[in-house]
Protein backbone atom coordinates (compact mmCIF):
# COMPACT_ATOMS: atom_id res chain seq x y z
CA UNK A 1 0.00 0.00 0.00
CA UNK A 2 1.24 2.97 -0.85
CA UNK A 3 -1.02 5.56 0.03
CA UNK A 4 -0.96 5.58 4.24
CA UNK A 5 -3.69 7.23 6.17
CA UNK A 6 -3.08 8.80 9.60
CA UNK A 7 -4.95 8.88 13.00
CA UNK A 8 -5.37 12.55 12.82
CA UNK A 9 -7.11 12.19 8.68
CA UNK A 10 -9.42 9.40 10.10
CA UNK A 11 -10.55 11.71 13.50
CA UNK A 12 -10.90 14.62 10.76
CA UNK A 13 -12.97 12.59 8.07
CA UNK A 14 -14.57 11.12 11.29
CA UNK A 15 -15.90 15.11 12.41
CA UNK A 16 -16.73 16.15 8.96
CA UNK A 17 -18.88 13.22 8.63
CA UNK A 18 -20.52 12.93 11.63
CA UNK A 19 -19.56 9.40 12.45
CA UNK A 20 -17.98 7.74 15.41
CA UNK A 21 -16.09 5.43 15.10
CA UNK A 22 -14.20 2.87 17.87
CA UNK A 23 -10.72 1.86 17.55
CA UNK A 24 -11.22 -1.29 15.78
CA UNK A 25 -13.46 0.58 13.04
CA UNK A 26 -11.09 3.51 12.99
CA UNK A 27 -8.50 0.74 12.10
CA UNK A 28 -10.35 -0.78 9.20
CA UNK A 29 -11.66 2.57 7.59
CA UNK A 30 -7.56 3.60 7.22
CA UNK A 31 -7.12 0.66 6.03
CA UNK A 32 -10.02 0.97 3.13
CA UNK A 33 -9.53 4.53 2.16
CA UNK A 34 -5.66 3.70 1.57
CA UNK A 35 -6.75 1.01 -0.49
CA UNK A 36 -9.69 3.38 -2.44
CA UNK A 37 -6.48 6.18 -2.89
CA UNK A 38 -4.12 3.52 -4.08
CA UNK A 39 -6.83 2.24 -6.50
CA UNK A 40 -7.37 6.00 -7.91
CA UNK A 41 -3.74 6.52 -8.02
CA UNK A 42 -4.11 3.87 -11.33
CA UNK A 43 -5.57 6.79 -13.35
CA UNK A 44 -2.43 8.48 -12.59
CA UNK A 45 -0.43 5.95 -14.57
CA UNK A 46 -2.85 6.72 -17.77
CA UNK A 47 -1.71 10.14 -20.05
CA UNK A 48 -4.54 12.17 -19.64
CA UNK A 49 -3.60 15.02 -22.03
CA UNK A 50 -6.02 16.76 -24.01
CA UNK A 51 -8.77 15.01 -22.21
CA UNK A 52 -11.81 17.03 -20.78
CA UNK A 53 -12.12 16.08 -17.34
CA UNK A 54 -15.78 14.34 -16.87
CA UNK A 55 -18.19 14.60 -14.07
CA UNK A 56 -21.02 12.06 -15.74
CA UNK A 57 -20.48 9.03 -17.46
CA UNK A 58 -23.81 9.30 -19.63
CA UNK A 59 -23.38 10.81 -22.61
CA UNK A 60 -26.49 12.83 -21.36
CA UNK A 61 -27.02 16.87 -21.07
CA UNK A 62 -29.14 19.83 -20.89
CA UNK A 63 -32.15 17.66 -18.93
CA UNK A 64 -34.57 20.59 -17.88
CA UNK A 65 -37.74 21.53 -16.56
CA UNK A 66 -40.24 23.84 -17.94
CA UNK A 67 -40.81 26.85 -14.91
CA UNK A 68 -44.55 25.24 -14.08
CA UNK A 69 -45.63 24.56 -10.64
CA UNK A 70 -46.82 20.42 -10.46
CA UNK A 71 -46.44 19.92 -7.30
CA UNK A 72 -49.67 21.44 -4.32
CA UNK A 73 -49.98 20.98 -0.67
CA UNK A 74 -48.51 17.78 0.43
CA UNK A 75 -47.26 18.79 4.10
CA UNK A 76 -49.61 16.17 5.90
CA UNK A 77 -47.55 13.57 3.99
CA UNK A 78 -44.15 15.58 3.97
CA UNK A 79 -44.42 15.88 7.91
CA UNK A 80 -44.65 11.81 8.62
CA UNK A 81 -40.82 11.96 7.33
CA UNK A 82 -40.05 14.32 10.48
CA UNK A 83 -38.08 13.34 13.59
CA UNK A 84 -41.15 15.35 15.33
CA UNK A 85 -43.61 18.11 14.15
CA UNK A 86 -44.90 21.29 15.57
CA UNK A 87 -47.18 24.38 14.31
CA UNK A 88 -47.09 22.08 10.33
CA UNK A 89 -43.22 22.40 10.89
CA UNK A 90 -40.33 19.81 11.33
CA UNK A 91 -39.17 19.72 15.20
CA UNK A 92 -35.67 19.09 15.63
CA UNK A 93 -32.77 19.50 18.39
CA UNK A 94 -31.93 23.44 19.21
CA UNK A 95 -29.95 24.77 16.97
CA UNK A 96 -28.15 28.01 16.99
CA UNK A 97 -26.83 30.34 14.29
CA UNK B 1 1.88 61.51 11.96
CA UNK B 2 -1.34 59.29 11.65
CA UNK B 3 -1.14 56.31 9.66
CA UNK B 4 -3.42 56.28 6.68
CA UNK B 5 -5.85 53.87 6.01
CA UNK B 6 -7.39 52.45 2.67
CA UNK B 7 -10.95 50.17 3.33
CA UNK B 8 -10.77 47.15 0.42
CA UNK B 9 -14.21 45.35 0.04
CA UNK B 10 -15.73 42.95 -2.15
CA UNK B 11 -18.79 41.64 -1.79
CA UNK B 12 -21.31 38.44 -2.43
CA UNK B 13 -24.68 39.04 -3.40
CA UNK B 14 -27.40 36.85 -3.04
CA UNK B 15 -30.22 37.02 -5.15
CA UNK B 16 -33.54 34.97 -4.97
CA UNK B 17 -34.76 34.56 -8.51
CA UNK B 18 -38.25 34.94 -9.71
CA UNK B 19 -39.18 31.74 -11.08
CA UNK B 20 -42.61 30.41 -10.46
CA UNK B 21 -41.19 27.27 -9.17
CA UNK B 22 -38.23 26.02 -6.96
CA UNK B 23 -34.91 25.30 -8.98
CA UNK B 24 -35.17 21.57 -9.12
CA UNK B 25 -38.93 20.63 -8.19
CA UNK B 26 -42.10 21.67 -9.33
CA UNK B 27 -42.96 23.07 -5.87
CA UNK B 28 -44.09 26.56 -5.69
CA UNK B 29 -41.62 29.23 -4.50
CA UNK B 30 -44.68 31.99 -3.61
CA UNK B 31 -43.81 34.05 -0.79
CA UNK B 32 -45.16 33.99 2.85
CA UNK B 33 -47.46 30.47 2.30
CA UNK B 34 -48.35 28.38 5.44
CA UNK B 35 -45.29 26.03 6.35
CA UNK B 36 -43.72 23.49 4.69
CA UNK B 37 -46.89 23.96 2.22
CA UNK B 38 -44.53 24.44 -0.76
CA UNK B 39 -42.69 21.09 -0.63
CA UNK B 40 -42.17 17.86 -1.82
CA UNK B 41 -39.81 14.95 -1.37
CA UNK B 42 -37.03 16.84 -3.31
CA UNK B 43 -36.55 19.67 -1.85
CA UNK B 44 -36.81 18.11 2.31
CA UNK B 45 -34.10 15.85 0.55
CA UNK B 46 -35.70 12.30 0.82
CA UNK B 47 -33.63 9.65 0.22
CA UNK B 48 -34.23 8.32 -3.75
CA UNK B 49 -35.66 11.60 -4.89
CA UNK B 50 -33.89 13.36 -7.96
CA UNK B 51 -33.56 16.84 -8.69
CA UNK B 52 -34.46 18.25 -12.32
CA UNK B 53 -33.28 21.41 -13.35
CA UNK B 54 -35.45 24.37 -13.66
CA UNK B 55 -34.71 25.76 -17.14
CA UNK B 56 -35.57 29.16 -16.78
CA UNK B 57 -32.73 29.66 -13.74
CA UNK B 58 -30.69 28.80 -16.42
CA UNK B 59 -31.62 31.53 -18.34
CA UNK B 60 -32.55 34.02 -15.66
CA UNK B 61 -28.66 33.94 -14.68
CA UNK B 62 -27.73 33.92 -18.21
CA UNK B 63 -29.27 37.52 -18.46
CA UNK B 64 -27.59 38.67 -15.44
CA UNK B 65 -24.67 37.72 -16.80
CA UNK B 66 -25.06 39.34 -20.31
CA UNK B 67 -26.41 42.79 -18.68
CA UNK B 68 -23.23 42.40 -16.41
CA UNK B 69 -20.51 41.98 -18.94
CA UNK B 70 -19.81 38.33 -17.98
CA UNK B 71 -18.21 35.53 -20.07
CA UNK B 72 -21.13 32.40 -20.25
CA UNK B 73 -19.19 29.35 -19.11
CA UNK B 74 -20.68 27.07 -22.31
CA UNK B 75 -19.81 23.82 -20.94
CA UNK B 76 -20.81 23.68 -16.81
CA UNK B 77 -22.48 21.90 -13.96
CA UNK B 78 -23.64 21.42 -10.37
CA UNK B 79 -21.22 20.46 -7.71
CA UNK B 80 -22.62 19.08 -4.08
CA UNK B 81 -21.51 21.47 -1.05
CA UNK B 82 -21.15 19.19 2.26
CA UNK B 83 -22.17 20.60 5.51
CA UNK B 84 -24.95 19.75 8.87
CA UNK B 85 -27.16 22.01 9.73
CA UNK B 86 -31.42 21.57 10.00
CA UNK B 87 -32.60 24.22 7.34
CA UNK B 88 -30.59 22.09 4.88
CA UNK B 89 -32.09 18.50 4.64
CA UNK B 90 -29.87 16.83 2.10
CA UNK B 91 -27.15 17.71 4.43
CA UNK B 92 -25.47 19.26 0.78
CA UNK B 93 -26.75 22.32 -0.58
CA UNK B 94 -26.47 21.77 -4.50
CA UNK B 95 -24.06 24.61 -6.19
CA UNK B 96 -21.63 26.00 -8.38
CA UNK B 97 -17.77 26.00 -7.20
CA UNK B 98 -15.82 24.22 -10.61
CA UNK B 99 -17.53 25.69 -13.68
CA UNK B 100 -19.96 28.64 -12.64
CA UNK B 101 -21.99 29.78 -15.28
CA UNK B 102 -20.75 32.98 -15.52
CA UNK B 103 -17.56 34.70 -14.99
CA UNK B 104 -15.06 37.81 -15.71
CA UNK B 105 -18.04 40.65 -15.67
CA UNK B 106 -18.33 44.18 -14.49
CA UNK B 107 -20.29 47.05 -13.51
CA UNK B 108 -19.51 50.36 -14.24
CA UNK B 109 -20.80 52.60 -11.10
CA UNK B 110 -21.04 56.07 -9.88
CA UNK B 111 -21.08 57.35 -6.38
CA UNK B 112 -23.27 60.40 -5.44
CA UNK B 113 -19.85 62.21 -4.99
CA UNK B 114 -19.17 61.41 -8.77
CA UNK B 115 -16.53 58.39 -8.39
CA UNK B 116 -16.94 56.26 -11.58
CA UNK B 117 -15.49 52.89 -11.61
CA UNK B 118 -15.88 49.75 -12.98
CA UNK B 119 -16.25 46.95 -10.25
CA UNK B 120 -15.13 43.84 -11.48
CA UNK B 121 -17.49 40.58 -11.09
CA UNK B 122 -15.48 37.07 -9.85
CA UNK B 123 -18.28 35.02 -10.86
CA UNK B 124 -21.87 34.09 -10.46
CA UNK B 125 -23.30 31.05 -10.10
CA UNK B 126 -26.50 29.11 -9.18
CA UNK B 127 -27.83 27.13 -6.55
CA UNK B 128 -30.50 26.48 -3.73
CA UNK B 129 -31.56 28.63 -0.88
CA UNK B 130 -32.27 26.92 2.50
CA UNK B 131 -35.04 26.73 4.41
CA UNK B 132 -36.04 28.66 7.40
CA UNK B 133 -35.35 27.90 11.54
CA UNK B 134 -37.42 29.25 13.78
CA UNK B 135 -36.33 29.04 17.15
CA UNK B 136 -39.03 27.56 19.86
CA UNK B 137 -39.07 29.15 22.91
CA UNK B 138 -41.49 26.82 25.23
CA UNK B 139 -39.78 23.75 23.85
CA UNK B 140 -36.15 24.23 23.92
CA UNK B 141 -36.07 23.25 20.16
CA UNK B 142 -36.18 24.14 16.92
CA UNK B 143 -38.67 24.24 13.90
CA UNK B 144 -38.31 24.23 10.18
CA UNK B 145 -40.02 25.44 7.37
CA UNK B 146 -39.06 24.16 4.21
CA UNK B 147 -40.89 26.36 1.84
CA UNK B 148 -37.69 27.98 0.94
CA UNK B 149 -35.39 24.82 0.59
CA UNK B 150 -34.74 24.76 -2.89
CA UNK B 151 -36.08 28.11 -3.90
CA UNK B 152 -33.33 29.28 -6.92
CA UNK B 153 -30.60 31.54 -5.78
CA UNK B 154 -27.88 33.35 -7.96
CA UNK B 155 -24.88 34.44 -6.04
CA UNK B 156 -22.62 37.12 -7.66
CA UNK B 157 -19.10 37.70 -6.42
CA UNK B 158 -17.64 40.61 -6.94
CA UNK B 159 -13.60 41.18 -6.74
CA UNK B 160 -12.68 43.51 -3.94
CA UNK B 161 -12.63 46.40 -5.89
CA UNK B 162 -14.45 48.60 -3.86
CA UNK B 163 -12.83 51.00 -1.31
CA UNK B 164 -15.89 53.19 0.54
CA UNK B 165 -19.48 52.38 1.37
CA UNK B 166 -20.54 54.87 -0.77
CA UNK B 167 -18.92 52.41 -3.84
CA UNK B 168 -21.01 49.80 -1.76
CA UNK B 169 -24.18 51.46 -2.02
CA UNK B 170 -23.42 52.52 -5.70
CA UNK B 171 -22.81 48.74 -6.85
CA UNK B 172 -25.97 47.44 -4.89
CA UNK B 173 -28.18 49.84 -6.84
CA UNK B 174 -26.66 49.18 -9.98
CA UNK B 175 -26.76 45.62 -9.69
CA UNK B 176 -30.71 45.69 -8.58
CA UNK B 177 -31.80 48.29 -11.30
CA UNK B 178 -29.81 45.82 -13.44
CA UNK B 179 -31.62 42.90 -12.34
CA UNK B 180 -34.84 44.08 -11.70
CA UNK B 181 -35.07 45.76 -15.42
CA UNK B 182 -34.68 41.91 -16.25
CA UNK B 183 -37.23 40.37 -14.38
CA UNK B 184 -34.93 38.60 -12.60
CA UNK B 185 -35.76 39.18 -9.02
CA UNK B 186 -37.81 41.72 -7.16
CA UNK B 187 -34.47 42.24 -5.05
CA UNK B 188 -36.14 43.43 -1.70
CA UNK B 189 -33.45 43.47 1.02
CA UNK B 190 -36.10 43.40 3.68
CA UNK B 191 -37.70 40.40 2.36
CA UNK B 192 -34.39 38.69 1.60
CA UNK B 193 -34.89 38.12 -2.09
CA UNK B 194 -31.37 40.33 -2.16
CA UNK B 195 -28.80 39.62 0.68
CA UNK B 196 -25.46 40.98 0.56
CA UNK B 197 -22.44 39.44 2.14
CA UNK B 198 -19.47 41.89 2.73
CA UNK B 199 -15.53 40.83 2.83
CA UNK B 200 -13.93 43.70 4.06
CA UNK B 201 -9.99 44.51 5.02
CA UNK B 202 -7.65 47.48 5.87
CA UNK B 203 -4.78 48.34 4.74
CA UNK B 204 -1.83 51.38 4.97
CA UNK B 205 -2.53 53.53 2.00
CA UNK B 206 0.35 52.75 -0.73
CA UNK B 207 0.57 49.13 0.61
CA UNK B 208 -0.01 46.95 -2.63
CA UNK B 209 -0.41 43.74 0.07
CA UNK B 210 -4.13 43.20 1.47
CA UNK B 211 -4.79 42.92 5.28
CA UNK B 212 -6.82 40.07 6.67
CA UNK B 213 -10.20 40.11 5.93
CA UNK B 214 -13.65 39.20 7.70
CA UNK B 215 -16.23 38.37 6.02
CA UNK B 216 -20.18 40.25 7.79
CA UNK B 217 -23.62 38.75 7.47
CA UNK B 218 -27.16 39.80 8.09
CA UNK B 219 -27.11 42.83 6.31
CA UNK B 220 -30.72 43.81 5.41
CA UNK B 221 -31.14 47.29 4.40
CA UNK B 222 -28.91 49.55 2.77
CA UNK B 223 -28.44 51.74 5.84
CA UNK B 224 -27.40 48.62 7.74
CA UNK B 225 -24.35 47.71 4.98
CA UNK B 226 -23.79 51.60 5.41
CA UNK B 227 -23.33 51.37 9.51
CA UNK B 228 -21.97 47.98 8.97
CA UNK B 229 -19.01 49.22 6.93
CA UNK B 230 -17.93 52.25 9.15
CA UNK B 231 -17.92 49.72 12.30
CA UNK B 232 -15.87 46.96 10.99
CA UNK B 233 -13.56 49.61 9.03
CA UNK B 234 -12.46 51.36 12.39
CA UNK B 235 -12.50 48.26 14.73
CA UNK B 236 -9.66 46.81 12.35
CA UNK B 237 -7.88 49.91 12.60
CA UNK B 238 -8.51 49.78 16.36
CA UNK B 239 -6.93 46.42 16.30
CA UNK B 240 -3.56 47.18 13.80
CA UNK B 241 -2.84 50.43 15.43
CA UNK B 242 -2.93 48.67 19.27
CA UNK B 243 -0.72 45.91 17.52
CA UNK B 244 -2.93 43.50 17.57
CA UNK B 245 -3.86 40.81 14.38
CA UNK B 246 -7.01 40.88 12.63
CA UNK B 247 -8.50 37.28 12.83
CA UNK B 248 -10.37 36.01 9.25
CA UNK B 249 -13.79 35.19 10.56
CA UNK B 250 -17.71 35.76 9.62
CA UNK B 251 -18.83 38.50 11.49
CA UNK B 252 -22.84 38.68 12.04
CA UNK B 253 -23.65 42.58 12.19
CA UNK B 254 -26.30 43.53 14.80
CA UNK B 255 -27.37 47.10 13.58
CA UNK B 256 -29.53 48.08 16.84
CA UNK B 257 -26.54 47.65 18.72
CA UNK B 258 -24.47 48.61 15.94
CA UNK B 259 -21.89 46.29 16.66
CA UNK B 260 -20.58 42.89 15.15
CA UNK B 261 -19.59 39.39 16.92
CA UNK B 262 -17.88 36.51 15.60
CA UNK B 263 -20.48 33.82 14.43
CA UNK B 264 -18.26 30.99 14.39
CA UNK B 265 -14.26 30.12 15.44
CA UNK B 266 -11.43 29.29 13.06
CA UNK B 267 -11.51 26.30 14.68
CA UNK B 268 -14.56 24.41 13.57
CA UNK B 269 -13.77 26.59 9.90
CA UNK B 270 -15.94 24.99 7.12
CA UNK B 271 -14.75 21.95 5.08
CA UNK B 272 -16.96 21.89 2.19
CA UNK B 273 -15.52 19.14 -0.07
CA UNK B 274 -17.10 20.16 -3.00
CA UNK B 275 -17.39 17.59 -5.35
CA UNK B 276 -19.90 17.32 -8.68
CA UNK B 277 -23.35 16.52 -8.10
CA UNK B 278 -23.95 12.89 -9.44
CA UNK B 279 -27.88 13.69 -10.13
CA UNK B 280 -27.56 16.56 -12.53
CA UNK B 281 -25.91 16.00 -15.90
CA UNK B 282 -23.76 18.73 -16.91
CA UNK B 283 -25.23 22.11 -19.36
CA UNK B 284 -24.02 22.77 -22.47
CA UNK B 285 -24.84 26.31 -23.33
CA UNK B 286 -25.06 26.92 -27.28
CA UNK B 287 -24.09 30.32 -28.62
CA UNK B 288 -27.59 29.96 -30.31
CA UNK B 289 -28.69 29.92 -26.66
CA UNK B 290 -26.41 32.89 -25.69
CA UNK B 291 -27.81 34.97 -28.65
CA UNK B 292 -31.40 34.07 -28.13
CA UNK B 293 -30.75 35.42 -24.39
CA UNK B 294 -29.17 38.15 -25.83
CA UNK B 295 -31.49 39.34 -28.03
CA UNK B 296 -34.82 39.08 -25.23
CA UNK B 297 -33.03 41.05 -22.92
CA UNK B 298 -35.10 44.77 -22.31
CA UNK B 299 -34.23 48.06 -22.80
CA UNK B 300 -31.83 48.84 -19.85
CA UNK B 301 -31.36 52.40 -18.32
CA UNK B 302 -28.56 53.56 -19.39
CA UNK B 303 -30.44 53.50 -23.04
CA UNK B 304 -34.25 54.84 -21.58
CA UNK B 305 -32.41 57.53 -20.65
CA UNK B 306 -31.20 58.31 -23.92
CA UNK B 307 -34.23 57.54 -25.99
CA UNK B 308 -36.10 59.93 -22.88
CA UNK B 309 -34.20 62.64 -23.35
CA UNK B 310 -34.88 62.57 -27.57
CA UNK B 311 -37.91 61.41 -27.05
CA UNK B 312 -39.77 63.45 -24.27
CA UNK B 313 -37.37 66.35 -23.32
CA UNK B 314 -37.39 65.79 -19.82
CA UNK B 315 -34.79 67.04 -17.52
CA UNK B 316 -32.22 65.07 -16.88
CA UNK B 317 -32.72 65.16 -12.96
CA UNK B 318 -36.58 63.74 -14.03
CA UNK B 319 -34.63 61.07 -16.47
CA UNK B 320 -32.90 59.89 -13.38
CA UNK B 321 -35.16 59.37 -11.18
CA UNK B 322 -37.94 57.77 -13.28
CA UNK B 323 -35.64 55.59 -15.08
CA UNK B 324 -33.92 54.71 -11.76
CA UNK B 325 -36.50 51.38 -11.07
CA UNK B 326 -38.18 49.67 -13.56
CA UNK B 327 -41.76 49.87 -11.99
CA UNK B 328 -41.24 54.10 -12.64
CA UNK B 329 -40.06 53.80 -16.37
CA UNK B 330 -43.29 51.00 -16.61
CA UNK B 331 -45.47 53.52 -15.28
CA UNK B 332 -44.35 56.37 -17.17
CA UNK B 333 -44.53 54.76 -20.19
CA UNK B 334 -47.61 53.40 -20.00
CA UNK B 335 -49.20 56.55 -18.84
CA UNK B 336 -47.78 58.56 -21.87
CA UNK B 337 -48.57 56.10 -23.97
CA UNK B 338 -52.70 56.81 -23.04
CA UNK B 339 -52.77 60.09 -22.16
CA UNK B 340 -49.75 61.60 -24.69
CA UNK B 341 -48.55 64.03 -22.67
CA UNK B 342 -44.93 62.87 -20.91
CA UNK B 343 -44.93 66.33 -19.31
CA UNK B 344 -48.02 66.08 -17.40
CA UNK B 345 -46.97 62.49 -16.06
CA UNK B 346 -43.60 63.49 -15.46
CA UNK B 347 -44.99 66.18 -13.11
CA UNK B 348 -47.01 63.29 -11.14
CA UNK B 349 -44.66 60.80 -10.85
CA UNK B 350 -41.50 63.94 -9.80
CA UNK B 351 -44.41 65.73 -7.26
CA UNK B 352 -47.15 64.17 -5.74
CA UNK B 353 -45.83 60.40 -6.29
CA UNK B 354 -42.58 61.03 -4.76
CA UNK B 355 -43.82 63.22 -1.85
CA UNK B 356 -46.53 60.22 -0.87
CA UNK B 357 -43.52 57.44 -1.66
CA UNK B 358 -41.59 59.65 1.29
CA UNK B 359 -44.63 60.00 3.50
CA UNK B 360 -45.65 56.24 3.62
CA UNK B 361 -42.33 54.78 3.05
CA UNK B 362 -42.91 53.37 0.01
CA UNK B 363 -40.46 52.06 -2.23
CA UNK B 364 -40.27 52.55 -6.03
CA UNK B 365 -41.14 48.66 -6.93
CA UNK B 366 -43.61 48.85 -4.64
CA UNK B 367 -46.08 51.72 -6.56
CA UNK B 368 -49.01 49.50 -7.07
CA UNK B 369 -51.30 51.83 -9.11
CA UNK B 370 -52.38 51.10 -12.44
CA UNK B 371 -51.49 53.86 -15.53
CA UNK B 372 -54.77 53.75 -16.67
CA UNK B 373 -55.80 55.65 -13.91
CA UNK B 374 -53.55 58.41 -13.88
CA UNK B 375 -54.01 58.97 -17.28
CA UNK B 376 -57.78 59.35 -16.13
CA UNK B 377 -56.93 61.73 -13.33
CA UNK B 378 -54.71 63.68 -15.79
CA UNK B 379 -57.63 63.63 -18.79
CA UNK B 380 -60.30 64.71 -16.25
CA UNK B 381 -57.94 68.08 -14.77
CA UNK B 382 -56.97 68.87 -18.78
CA UNK B 383 -61.07 69.08 -19.32
CA UNK B 384 -61.24 70.93 -15.88
CA UNK B 385 -63.70 68.26 -14.95
CA UNK B 386 -61.91 68.68 -11.24
CA UNK B 387 -59.37 71.12 -9.99
CA UNK B 388 -55.89 70.79 -9.23
CA UNK B 389 -56.51 70.37 -5.35
CA UNK B 390 -58.94 67.96 -6.11
CA UNK B 391 -57.15 66.23 -8.12
CA UNK B 392 -54.26 65.77 -5.25
CA UNK B 393 -56.71 64.72 -2.85
CA UNK B 394 -57.93 61.60 -5.91
CA UNK B 395 -54.39 60.88 -7.08
CA UNK B 396 -53.65 59.87 -2.79
CA UNK B 397 -56.45 57.42 -3.47
CA UNK B 398 -55.23 56.28 -6.32
CA UNK B 399 -51.65 56.18 -4.91
CA UNK B 400 -52.75 54.42 -1.92
CA UNK B 401 -55.93 51.70 -3.36
CA UNK B 402 -55.58 51.93 -7.27
CA UNK B 403 -59.55 53.61 -7.49
CA UNK B 404 -61.03 54.70 -10.66
CA UNK B 405 -60.44 58.20 -10.56
CA UNK B 406 -63.90 58.69 -12.39
CA UNK B 407 -66.09 56.49 -10.57
CA UNK B 408 -64.88 57.90 -7.26
CA UNK B 409 -65.07 61.91 -8.64
CA UNK B 410 -69.17 60.97 -9.36
CA UNK B 411 -69.46 58.85 -6.48
CA UNK B 412 -68.41 61.64 -4.16
CA UNK B 413 -69.63 64.31 -6.27
CA UNK B 414 -65.87 66.13 -6.66
CA UNK B 415 -66.79 67.33 -10.29
CA UNK B 416 -65.90 71.42 -10.33
CA UNK B 417 -69.29 73.38 -11.04
CA UNK B 418 -69.44 74.68 -14.50
CA UNK B 419 -72.51 76.55 -13.82
CA UNK B 420 -71.78 79.73 -14.54
CA UNK B 421 -74.90 81.67 -12.88
CA UNK B 422 -74.45 79.36 -9.36
CA UNK B 423 -70.55 80.78 -9.40
CA UNK B 424 -71.83 83.92 -10.19
CA UNK B 425 -74.26 83.79 -7.81
CA UNK B 426 -72.05 82.69 -4.81
CA UNK B 427 -69.08 85.25 -5.90
CA UNK B 428 -71.97 88.41 -5.63
CA UNK B 429 -72.74 87.22 -1.99
CA UNK B 430 -69.16 86.98 -0.69
CA UNK B 431 -68.59 90.33 -2.69
CA UNK B 432 -71.41 91.55 -0.79
CA UNK B 433 -70.39 90.11 2.77
CA UNK B 434 -66.90 91.29 2.46
CA UNK B 435 -66.60 94.96 2.01
CA UNK B 436 -63.83 95.87 3.50
CA UNK B 437 -61.81 93.01 1.30
CA UNK B 438 -64.04 95.00 -1.50
CA UNK B 439 -62.80 98.54 -0.71
CA UNK B 440 -59.04 97.69 0.06
CA UNK B 441 -58.87 95.59 -3.67
CA UNK B 442 -60.27 99.31 -5.01
CA UNK B 443 -58.01 100.49 -3.07
CA UNK B 444 -54.95 99.02 -4.87
CA UNK B 445 -54.27 95.99 -2.83
CA UNK B 446 -54.00 93.27 -5.33
CA UNK B 447 -53.94 90.69 -2.62
CA UNK B 448 -57.47 91.19 -1.23
CA UNK B 449 -58.89 89.37 -4.23
CA UNK B 450 -56.98 86.23 -3.22
CA UNK B 451 -58.70 86.15 0.64
CA UNK B 452 -62.05 86.95 -2.15
CA UNK B 453 -60.67 83.94 -3.97
CA UNK B 454 -60.57 81.59 -0.85
CA UNK B 455 -63.85 82.71 0.65
CA UNK B 456 -65.39 81.23 -2.67
CA UNK B 457 -63.62 77.99 -3.06
CA UNK B 458 -64.80 77.23 0.69
CA UNK B 459 -68.41 78.02 -0.11
CA UNK B 460 -68.32 76.10 -3.51
CA UNK B 461 -66.65 73.24 -1.31
CA UNK B 462 -63.77 73.34 -3.20
CA UNK B 463 -65.20 71.98 -6.17
CA UNK B 464 -64.98 75.20 -8.94
CA UNK B 465 -61.90 75.91 -11.19
CA UNK B 466 -59.86 78.47 -9.66
CA UNK B 467 -59.43 80.21 -13.06
CA UNK B 468 -62.91 80.71 -13.21
CA UNK B 469 -63.70 82.21 -9.97
CA UNK B 470 -60.62 84.66 -10.51
CA UNK B 471 -62.37 85.89 -14.15
CA UNK B 472 -66.09 86.02 -12.59
CA UNK B 473 -64.45 88.10 -9.38
CA UNK B 474 -62.47 90.08 -11.05
CA UNK B 475 -65.82 91.32 -13.03
CA UNK B 476 -68.53 91.89 -10.53
CA UNK B 477 -65.67 93.36 -8.98
CA UNK B 478 -65.35 95.89 -11.72
CA UNK B 479 -69.22 96.84 -11.79
CA UNK B 480 -69.11 97.49 -8.05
Amino acid sequence: MANVISDETIEYVGILAKLELNDEEKEQAKKDLAEMLDYIDELGELDTTGVEPMSHVFPVNNVFREDVVTNGDDSENILKNAPGEKDNMFLVPKTFD
Amino acid sequence: MAKEYETVIGLEVHVELATKTKIFCGCSTAFGGAPNTHTCPVCTGMPGSLPVLNKQVVEYAMAVGLATNCDITQNCKFDRKNYFYPDNPQNYQISQLYLPICRNGHVDIETESGVKKAVRIHEIHMEEDAGKLVHDEWEDASLVDYNRSGVPLIEIVSEPDMRSAEEVIAYLEKLRQTIQYLGASDCKLQEGSMRADVNLSVREVGTEKFGTRTEMKNLNSFRAIQHAIEGEKNRQIDLIEEGKAVVQETRRWDDNKAESYPMRSKEDAQDYRYFPDPDLVPIHISDEWIERVKAAQPEMAPEKKIRYKEEFDLPDYDIGIITGTKQMADIFEETTAICGNPKKVSNWLMGETLRLMKETGTDPEDLSFSPKHLADLIAMVDKKEINSSVAKEVFEKIFAEDIDPVAYVDEKGLKTVNDEGALRKTIEEIVAANPQSVADFKGGKEKAIGFLVGQTMKAMKGKADPGSVNEILREVLAQQ
